[in-house]
């Protein structure tokens, strides 16, 4: 399963996203897809643990979340760093 | 007259309070009127742009001046301190997150005119939690409509711009929120509630139905995620902070007083109050250092949108939240013990029912359980 996938798949699970996951585009904002900032942090922890890495504290801030792309960027930007 | 400078506004505010905010109090708060003269004085003495920057027309204040400024009014009447407060939190908005240029004329006009700011952004059904909206922002061309049942706006009867919260579009989740400047020209409040409270009674906030209508241009282009993030939530427990620190200093004041006259008739002895009263110091001086260290982070921090939308930082002004929210009442309540009867009496010199009654409104307003599960959320997830 390719990482995007994984990210699609956690964000299904944990983001309560009132549309349907697949049907969002990689750039697009899930904020307005509805995605709540306490709904935010079970995606974070469901992240960390689907790819056994931890988010650093600088990273703990809304951009970070703010699309599948821009999760995804942030897993390998810590998976190349570790 | 201009706007004075940023390190007079502390002592102008002080003297408001003292000769003006100060004697109407009682009334103010027996009748729950809206402290009129106070706001007024405050308005003529150009304070209300006290955050805009100097060369665009204002006092250029730092977070701490203006915190000092709400003190120095809440000794005195807690109430117009509030508002006072209330008022520069949606200055703050303005000033930090303007980008059109329907809102930067909003800003002229608030130096110009001093107006007064209010906000709406809490709704009925949504269970008080203000990162979610059920209203939604209507465009038509460039004309936006807003339609919110608002079960508190405080002040909003006598406020000159209303900035509400609603979702984004019709389309929009509950989460995806916009922030609106609602101006007088294009409102219309329909009271459905009033506002007979134990305290606070003077900011007059009961619900209204709130219609606006105006141009798109007064529709924030930062999403109300950031602004609350980035500012709202920073300055709005900062100040309610020092609202709540001028009650408990007030009361200490009594309190100290109360010793004082105490030591005065029975000379040589210490009185009984006298150690509680330096127990009682302690807990003030511990309330004054949280205060003052919010409004010191946040001018240290306030240009690093990075920083101040990070979880450390928002945890950190939660914490500030509930402490100083949770400190004004013990302190209240410890100088009740040391005054006695003189305080549990209505009005004299050391009565002390208004700063009870008024010291429980801060645990309320935006609840401190809601505060704790959202920094406990916060906590899943930050590392140090």
């Amino acid at each position: 399963m390719s990482n995007e996938d994984k990210v699609r798949e956690v964000l299904t699970e944990q983001g309560k996203l009132p549309g349907n996951v697949a049907e969002l585009g990689i750039d697009d904002d899930l904020y307005q897809a509805g995605l709540t900032s306490h709904a935010s942090v079970n995606v974070m922890l469901a992240i960390e643990d689907e790819f056994d890495i931890e988010f650093p504290d600088e990273m703990l801030k809304k951009s970070t979340f703010a699309s599948i792309a821009a999760i995804d960027a942030a897993v390998q930007q810590i998976q190349s760093e570790s | 007259m201009s706007a004075p400078a940023s390190n007079e506004i502390a002592a102008i505010a002080a003297t408001i309070g003292r000769d003006i905010a100060g004697p109407a109090a009682a009334d103010v708060d027996k009748n729950a009127r809206f402290p009129i003269e106070a706001i007024t004085a405050l308005r003529e003495a150009n304070l209300m742009s006290a955050l805009v920057p100097v060369d665009e027309g204002g006092s250029g204040a730092s977070l701490v001046e203006v915190g000092e400024a709400v003190f120095g009014l809440s000794q005195h009447c807690a109430s117009t301190a509030m508002i006072f407060a209330m008022h520069h939190i949606q200055v703050a908005c303005l000033v930090r997150h303007e980008r059109t240029a329907e809102l930067q004329k909003l800003q002229d006009q608030l130096v110009a005119e001093q107006l007064l700011f209010g906000s709406a952004t809490t709704e009925k059904g949504i269970g008080g939690d203000v990162r979610s909206s059920t209203c939604a922002v209507e465009r038509d061309g460039d004309t936006f409509t807003l339609v919110k049942d608002a079960p508190v706006i405080s002040y909003g009867e006598y406020a000159d711009v209303i900035f509400a919260t609603a979702r984004r579009t019709p389309d929009s989740p509950p989460s995806d929120q916009s922030f609106v400047a609602c101006l007088k020209s294009g409102l219309t409040l329909e009271s459905t509630s009033t506002w007979d409270t134990l305290g606070f009674r003077g900011t007059c906030s009961p619900g209204f139905v709130l219609s606006a209508t105006g141009p798109t241009s007064l529709i924030f282009e930062d999403s109300y995620s950031d602004i609350s993030a980035q500012t709202m939530l920073p300055t709005a427990h900062t100040l309610w902070a020092h609202v709540w620190l001028g009650i408990a200093t007030s009361a200490t004041n009594k309190a100290r007083e109360f010793v004082r006259g105490a030591a005065r008739r029975a000379p040589g002895t210490t009185p009984p109050g006298a150690i509680r009263l330096a127990d009682l110091m302690s807990h003030l001086q511990q309330f004054q250092e949280t205060a003052n260290g919010a409004a010191r982070r946040f001018d240290e921090l306030a240009d690093d949108r990075t920083a101040v939308s990070a979880a450390r930082f928002a945890i950190m002004m939660n914490g500030v939240k509930i402490s100083a929210s949770t400190l004004v009442i013990e302190i209240v309540s410890k100088a009740l013990l040391i005054v006695g009867i003189a305080g549990y009496r209505d009005g004299g010199k050391f009565g002390l029912g208004l700063q009870l009654r008024d010291s429980y409104g801060g645990a309320l307003m935006v609840n401190n359980d809601r505060i704790a599960l959202n920094t406990a959320q916060m906590l899943l997830v930050t590392k140090g």
